[in-house]
């Protein structure tokens, strides 16, 4: 799996190699995961098949600053919360929704 | 124009659903469910408070998930239409940094009789504060911490 460059200085910046067989998901970063990462936004490629959980997974093997809050983690995929991993596809929007804070 | 009338006055006005970073104008929210047909205007504002577990708050940062927010805002408001019989809606929150004692939160619920509006008002701050993709960071004079709402957290551990 590959990450390439965020778009928000200080983010990772890594070479992307897409291959046929893998989907990229834009990843979504917030309030203290935003800080922990060092950026708010990123393309992550996974391999075809590969769901929510497993793109969480590589989210914190890749950060390691991100497994202090891992049990707290909610994701959102395309605008929705979900709980059991789903399958991602090519140009979802995955979002790593630290516990909120609103009103 | 007249079916278009009954179909209005039996789905209610419009909701009213923004994020945005000035100071929140209460009284365009109050005017946007402002109706000839409702009997009650129920508001909540939540403000930002200056002390937290006997520590000085310094400042709130607010920010948000914005598109989500807006779709998650949108099911709050069908949900509570569905609870009760409701003829507008507004709720605006305030992102940036938000001075102490200034309004981060408004709410704002007209129907024909007040019980239906404050107890919307109730369940729509409740519903906001348990998926509304919404952080609030506190600064104190010695630190930061990104703050967790208890409703957040009891529905997380319920979904998994």
């Amino acid at each position: 799996m590959e990450i390439d460059d965020g778009k928000q200085a200080g983010a990772p910046v890594d070479e992307v190699i897409m291959e046929e067989n893998k989907v990229k998901v834009k990843v979504l970063l917030f309030a203290r995961a935003r800080e922990l990462v060092g950026g708010s936004e990123f393309d992550l490629a996974v391999k075809e098949g590969a769901t929510t959980a497993d793109c969480v997974a590589e989210l914190t093997t890749r950060f390691a600053a991100l497994e202090v809050m891992r049990d707290s983690i909610v994701v959102a995929l395309n605008f929705d919360y979900v709980t059991d991993p789903v399958k991602v596809k090519d140009g979802d929007e995955l979002a790593i929704i630290p516990p909120i804070s609103g009103g | 124009m007249e079916r278009e009338a009954v179909k209005k006055m039996k789905e209610g006005k419009d909701d009213v659903l923004d994020i945005v970073d000035t100071t929140i104008d209460m009284g365009k929210y109050v005017d946007a469910v402002r109706d000839p047909g409702a009997g009650a205007i129920s508001t909540f504002i939540g403000t930002t408070r200056d002390t937290f577990q006997n520590k000085e708050v310094i400042e709130l940062q607010y920010e948000a998930y914005k598109p989500m927010a807006i779709l998650e805002l949108k099911k709050i408001c069908t949900l509570a239409r569905s609870k009760w019989s409701l003829i507008g809606i507004a709720v605006a929150h305030r992102l940036g940094t938000v001075p102490i004692g200034e309004e981060s939160v408004f709410i704002a619920v007209s129907s024909v009789h007040r019980k239906d509006s404050l107890d919307a008002c109730q369940f729509i701050i409740d519903e906001l504060k348990a998926r509304v993709p919404i952080w609030k960071k506190e600064v104190y004079s010695n630190g930061e911490v990104w703050k967790e709402n208890a409703e957040f957290l009891q529905r997380a551990q319920v979904r998994s």
